[in-house]
């Protein structure tokens, strides 16, 4: 009997219980096991001693330690807020010619600046202000509403075409063909003059008559050579860069039907000093332009 | 008449379905309802084809084979079929959704994007292959360890086919679009109660077993089925508590709100872990393992011990899913420390069955299968240990919402729950089809290498991207301020998601060689073969006529 309950291999006793073939070896717990096991209970008593652990009626026991995940957070908020906290009214009190003077300003706000925008703006002008279709590359020197500090400025305060911002840039382009200004021959016409203004290949007598009615219908916004105005955010047609694209078939659609662009106001979201610290970013692309001398 | 009040039962099914499709007051409803009455329909028609009228006579299908046992093993061979299906089946999603990750553009609107596939990858490999192998390895366990047939008839069949139903349901409606938005628990209402139905079929069949017992105890193994069965219906009741818009729409609202819901949430989410992939899966360990290395448990006082502790410790473990949330500190302590405590009840299972093993470790040399059941335990025991690591608060804040979560859940799920099901599947066919062995061993062995550097590619490469995402997104210049956009960290991990997809191709392509190898044996064949552990050609030709012959 006693020998039946006895496993060959390992001499070790079974429980004696038998289930298809199943046997059970009566070894103890691995003693290594038993004790981290021990040990994790008490660790666990510890942390709840020491962190708020055990909710009550109202609310919960504190722990010695009296840490809690918002108070945490407040602290960590506070200590980068107090460090920042001079040089923050600095930046919303001093106009934008100013900052530029001072370094320590300058470095601040660049990162800042660097900072806001990988947040808030990439999604459009992507990670390295690169633009992409529709959205404007802002490391150029191509600006539809001005490239100095104080326009840049304005521009991502205020933002484009949005009904959020009275003070939000607007301008729009007639629809030509979609509202029956123009006919399709003429569309073509004007297209060709307009390949020719950024010395695209073209045909030269459609370009002789577009240019006819681009001096009728486009130079009011555009400028009588075609270089824009950028006080109605109307682009410069004479340059190799354009938002919707630069071939025939676009430049056409444009003229019939067209897109415009939209930007949110962000004074309101960020606070004027963020606002300054992402134009001296902006600007700092490498298409920054001096402001106009008075 | 065998099938003829089913067969009724089943067209009435279809005509309420047609009702259903007619009366909805939504079209994604009206699509569902189309959806269960073709699938009812044609269920309905083989029904009718197979309807028999004469005595059960001779059977010939390769399913229905003569029934030597004694025990009800008709359903399991079904059972088992379908879990290497839906395992196919999953695992193939889970490659094309790791793609659209990599290749964004693979996304195809509106049916087959991200957000659609990805719950018909997590449902097809959890409930469909990990339920389709818990169903039939507790079926045929119960029997065995409880030398008693299944109780209550054909009620295992409605419990397998409602099941069956009840996956293509869900996946169905993921891909229209009804989703209650819950993780693990997409299902919208009228499919829950559909489930929530099988699933009492299910526990009346098991416990109905376990009471007609003619052994004085009940083994383990059933301890963990039970404890499985019992709470997953508790977790699914509670956690899918809604109501309805209309009893002829898709739409549910949650009984819970804000953080009680996510709290809710996770509670079930992990907790499905805990008792789906956990306790079911040692359910199958405690009786596939002993077998296959012909030893016994190692302890008796272990798997009891560890039992109770993991069943009671892992119920509360839900809450360090919100680290660093709107949840309550004190939730989230408790989440934390029961996380951390649930560590070596964990483990008591992988000793269990590691040291099963003592007086057969040579076995290993020469039986793939017995090094499947291994491998899986290894890689339980490491996810176990990372599981409570990552619980630990200042751990979570570097990896909570990286791509380290993915990987920590995929070497348990790759590792140990799929590594135990292909073992506990290859120990099973050969004897349901009463064949003298697999078609192939080596095709076993294939198998098992070809997943196992599937599942190290793939957390590897996991535990690269979460922690440079993790790195990434706490990172701030000496001046306070955030480094990284978010769109930065998605590309800076774009080699780990090719890398992703190339471990789980690899994990795939092991479950295509075990679905040939099943195949093979189900129709009788045995693979010409070098013996595992034989000498080359030329060595030992003895050895390779006696495996011809």
């Amino acid at each position: 009997m006693a020998d039946k309950d006895i496993d060959e291999a390992t001499g070790i006793k079974t429980t004696g219980h038998e289930w298809d073939g199943i046997q059970e070896l009566d070894n103890p717990m691995p003693r290594w096991w038993l004790w981290t096991f021990y040990a994790t209970i008490v660790f666990a008593f510890g942390y709840m001693i020491w962190y708020p652990a055990i909710p009550l009626w109202n609310e919960s026991t504190m722990g010695i330690s009296g840490q809690t995940n918002r108070l945490q957070l407040k602290a960590d908020m506070q200590e980068v807020e107090t460090a920042r906290r001079d040089i923050i009214a600095t930046l919303a009190e001093q106009d934008l010619e100013d900052i530029r003077q001072n370094q320590d300003l300058v470095r601040f706000a660049s990162a800042g600046g660097e900072s806001l925008f990988k947040v808030y703006c990439s999604q459009c002008h992507g990670t390295g202000a690169q633009g992409g279709p529709g959205y404007p590359n802002l490391n150029d020197d191509d600006w539809l509403w001005g490239g100095d500090l104080e326009a840049v400025y304005t521009t991502i305060a205020h933002g484009v075409r949005n009904d959020e911002d009275d003070d939000a840039r607007i301008s729009q382009m007639p629809a030509f063909g979609a509202d029956g200004i123009l006919d399709r021959a003429q569309i073509n016409a004007v297209s060709e003059y307009v390949l020719k203004l950024s010395n695209q290949d073209h045909d030269a007598a459609l370009a002789e008559t577009g240019a006819g009615i681009f001096a009728e219908q486009c130079t009011a916004c555009h400028g009588e050579n075609g270089r824009g105005i950028r006080d109605l955010g109307a682009p410069n047609l004479s340059d190799a860069i354009s938002l919707y694209g630069n071939t025939r078939e676009t430049i056409r659609d444009q003229i019939r039907q067209p897109r415009h662009g939209a930007m949110p106001p962000w004074v309101n979201r960020l606070g004027a000093a963020s606002i300054k610290q992402l134009a001296i970013y902006v600007h700092s692309l490498g298409g920054g332009e001096e402001a106009p001398s008075e | 008449m065998r099938n003829g009040t089913e067969a009724i039962v089943l067209a009435a099914a279809t005509f309420m379905a047609f009702m259903a499709a007619a009366a909805a007051s939504d079209d994604l409803f009206r699509a569902h309802a189309w959806v269960l009455f073709f699938v009812l329909g044609i269920a309905t028609l083989v029904l009718m084809r197979r309807v028999e009228f004469a005595p059960v006579g001779a059977k010939t299908s390769i399913f229905n084979r003569e029934d030597t046992s004694g025990y009800m093993d008709d359903v399991i061979r079904f059972g088992a079929v379908a879990t290497v299906f839906w395992g196919v089946v999953g695992f193939l999603v889970g490659v094309v959704i790791a793609a659209q990750l990599a290749w964004p553009w693979l996304n195809i609107e509106p049916y087959f994007n991200f957000g659609r596939l990805r719950p018909l990858h997590t449902s097809a490999v959890i409930f469909a292959f990990g339920g389709n192998a818990l169903i039939c390895t507790s079926f045929y366990v119960v029997q065995r360890t409880c030398r008693a047939r299944l109780f209550g008839g054909n009620l295992a069949w409605f419990v397998f086919w409602g099941y069956q139903l009840f996956i293509v349901m869900a996946a169905t409606g993921y891909l229209l679009g009804v989703t209650q938005s819950k993780e693990y628990a997409e299902p919208e209402w009228y499919v829950d109660l559909w489930l929530t139905i099988v699933w009492v079929a299910y526990l009346i069949v098991f416990l109905g077993t376990i009471v007609r017992r003619k052994e004085p105890h009940i083994y383990v193994a059933n301890w963990f089925f039970l404890s499985f069965i019992i709470t997953v219906a508790m977790l699914h009741l509670v956690n899918n508590a809604a109501v309805p818009v209309s009893l002829t729409g898709a739409k549910s609202y949650s009984a819970f709100a804000g953080v009680q819901d996510a709290l809710t949430q996770w509670w079930y989410g992990h907790n499905a872990v805990g008792f789906f992939l956990t306790a079911g899966f040692l359910g199958m360990m405690y009786y596939f393992v002993p077998k296959q290395a012909e030893r016994p448990i190692f302890s008796y006082r272990l798997s009891i011990i560890h039992f109770w502790a993991l069943i009671f410790l892992y119920i509360w473990a839900g809450p360090h899913h919100l680290h660093y949330t709107a949840l309550p500190d004190w939730a989230q302590t408790l989440g934390m420390v029961f996380s951390i405590m649930l560590w070596m009840p964990s483990w008591g299972g992988m000793i269990n069955g590691l040291m099963t093993l003592q007086g057969a470790w040579d076995k290993l040399r020469t039986d793939p299968v017995l090094r499947m059941f291994v491998i899986s335990l290894a890689f339980y025991g490491m996810s176990t240990f990372e599981g409570p690591m990552m619980s630990i608060k200042s751990v979570n804040s570097l990896s909570h919402y990286t791509d380290w979560t993915i990987g920590h859940v995929h070497s348990g799920a790759l590792g140990w729950n799929g590594m135990i099901t292909f073992g506990c599947i290859y120990f099973l066919v050969p004897k349901l089809w009463n064949r003298e062995r697999l078609y192939s061993l080596r095709l076993v062995n294939w198998h098992l290498w070809l997943a196992t550097i599937g599942i190290v590619i793939y957390a590897a490469v996991m535990w690269v991207a979460g922690i440079t995402q993790g790195l990434m997104w706490r990172e701030y210049d000496d001046q306070g301020f955030l480094v990284n956009s978010f769109i930065e960290t998605v590309s800076a991990i774009h080699p780990e998601y090719v890398m992703r997809m190339i471990g789980g191709l690899i994990y795939l392509a092991g479950a295509l060689v075990m679905s040939y190898n099943i195949w093979r044996t189900i129709r009788g064949d045995l693979r010409n073969e070098v013996p595992m552990g034989g000498h080359a050609a030329g060595a030992a030709p003895a050895t390779r006529v006696a495996a011809a012959q």
